[in-house]
């Protein structure tokens, strides 16, 4: 008994020690006097890498899921004679839950796994240590950078995947299943909102955005900087990213639209 | 086992405290919350403008030692001091700054893989200097002809040989001129020409810029030929020091094993471990 309480409480100990660790280094990273001719470049660079380089993986994915959307609505709908709504519902559905959630579960897999791998050879490397000792702050250097590139890139990369997917469900519905192409559009104009489908799914993707790069960029720096750990470390950001992607959106769209 | 009290020279220093770049206080210092403990009461001199070797058998710290001067770690008790400024007590931007007036030359060279050798030197000019590209071009060129690099400073660091990254990585360590040069192991895991080279190198920059170095090794043969003063840790402190010719001659038996490479002695060739006989037979019962 003893010792299932002394468990629980290295546990905690050792999640609160996490917690803070991850505060204090995301902080120190964020904080501080900016020097845009140094930062600009570097913040250039890891957006073509977190951001250009995923774009292939957000669109295919985009399109196939708008297409699967507009065939599954499209069933659905016909049987109420509501086919015409079929515009909407895949709108709908690709801006306020699949583009920011699934973007966000694909930039977990592809970029944030990509950091944290990145992060944890350079400091088993020691490259970190040696920034350090060159009086070069790798938070400010190699931290800060990376997460503002992952902030920036996962909302447009949202707004591309639900854009191709509108695109690919009006493939299926219109052009392969004969919805009018006019009642398509029109309907999806007159039941999108800006306000609360377009915006409310930008802070979502905002949000994923921030949770997402600072845990891929936590597990890589804290990692044990061994083959073993940073394999851990890459998996770990996978399957943490996604549930806390994934219990995010629930209390986001509780928010939102409860 | 011998302890620091029982080494003639303890008392001894290399230079007055003035004349140190780097003066080691009484520090205690464990990892996890005090579980590992590496360093209790340990005290150094490393005097301006020399070599200062420090010795001491695998995983007793030697490393940790560097990461405690460049106050990438901080020791439980005691203080450290580089040219008179406690680095500990330091806030993080000061001691940033300080740490541009030295560099460390890290066992695995730790270059940065993304950029190309002429880069990797270049990095600590683009940084912390405000010099044109053309200036930076004549100082790279000049600080990897000095390590024999300069027509190799195309290359990335994965198609150098281990020697080859060692020589790259001290030239990007020597490109802002520092005050001290701290070298982790430079001798580890190179060939014969590429650790006599190495051993030149740490010789010439020494008295050519006057650099002061702290050269941690267990590399005895090459470092007693350069070194100008020599530190031997064990037991978790300083357990002999003085020139070369002091320590040849010293007749403690931990300095005498060491230099010597004898395999038992002071320090013990088994880890702490029950007899051989109460282990096997324990083993016995428990199956």
């Amino acid at each position: 008994m003893l010792d299932r309480i002394a468990a629980l409480g290295r546990v905690t100990l050792d999640t609160v020690a996490g917690a803070g660790a991850a505060l204090l280094m995301l902080l120190k990273a964020l904080i501080g006097k900016p020097n845009v001719r140094k930062s600009w470049p570097l913040l250039m660079q890891q957006m073509y890498a977190v951001g250009v380089l995923s774009l292939i993986i957000i669109v295919v994915s985009g399109l196939f899921i708008g297409m699967v959307l507009g065939l599954q609505g499209y069933n659905i709908l016909v049987d109420f004679g509501a086919e015409q709504s079929l515009g909407p519902m895949v709108a709908l559905s690709l801006l306020r839950e699949l583009g920011p959630v699934v973007t966000a579960l694909l930039f977990a897999g592809r970029a944030g796994s990509s950091l944290t791998a990145e992060i944890g050879l350079m400091k088993a490397t020691e490259q970190l240590s040696s920034l350090e000792m060159m009086g070069v702050d790798p938070l400010r250097r190699v931290i800060a950078p990376r997460f503002w590139a992952g902030f920036y890139s996962m909302p447009l990369l949202a707004l591309v995947f639900s854009a191709v997917g509108i695109f690919g469900g009006y493939l299926v519905g219109v052009r392969w299943l004969g919805v009018d192409e006019g009642a398509f559009w029109s309907v999806m104009q007159a039941n999108v909102e800006w306000g609360q489908d377009i915006v409310n799914g930008i802070i979502k993707s905002l949000v994923f955005a921030f949770v997402v790069t600072w845990i891929a960029l936590h597990k890589g720096y804290s990692c044990t900087p061994t083959s073993v750990g940073i394999s851990r470390a890459t998996t770990s950001t996978v399957v943490t990213a996604s549930l806390a992607v994934l219990g995010l959106d629930f209390v986001l769209t509780a928010l939102m639209f409860g | 086992m011998q302890t620091a009290s029982h080494v003639p020279s303890q008392s001894s220093s290399p230079c007055a405290d003035d004349e140190a770049l780097v003066v080691i206080d009484s520090i205690d210092f464990a990892h996890g919350f005090g579980a590992h403990q590496v360093y209790r009461g340990l005290s150094m001199r490393i005097p301006k403008g020399k070599i200062t070797a420090v010795m001491g058998p695998s995983g007793i710290g030697k490393t940790t030692l560097l990461r405690l001067i460049g106050a990438q770690l901080r020791p439980q008790q005691g203080k450290i001091t580089f040219a008179g400024v406690d680095i500990h007590a330091l806030g993080r931007t000061e001691l940033y700054d300080v740490r541009k007036r030295m560099s460390m030359l890290f066992q695995s060279g730790a270059l940065f893989t993304d950029m190309t050798v002429y880069d990797n030197v270049a990095f600590p000019l683009r940084e912390h200097t405000e010099l044109p590209e053309s200036m930076i071009d004549t100082i790279v060129k000049l600080k990897l002809e000095a390590v024999g690099l300069r027509g190799a400073r195309h290359l990335m660091p994965a198609e150098l040989s281990g020697g080859m990254a060692r020589r790259a990585a001290l030239a990007r360590a020597i490109a802002l001129d520092p005050e001290l040069v701290m070298y982790d192991e430079p001798f580890a895991g190179q060939d014969p020409i590429s650790m006599g080279v190495i051993v030149k190198l740490i010789k010439e920059l020494n008295q050519s810029l006057g650099v002061t170095s702290i050269v941690v090794t267990h590399d005895v043969a090459e470092v007693m030929t350069i070194a100008d003063y020599v530190y031997i840790i064990a037991n978790k402190t300083v357990v002999g020091h003085g020139t070369p010719a002091e320590l040849k001659r010293s007749s403690n038996p931990l300095i005498h094993q060491f230099l010597h490479g004898e395999a038992d002695g002071p320090v013990p060739f088994h880890y702490a471990a029950p007899s051989l006989a109460d282990d096997l037979l324990g083993a016995q019962h428990a199956r």
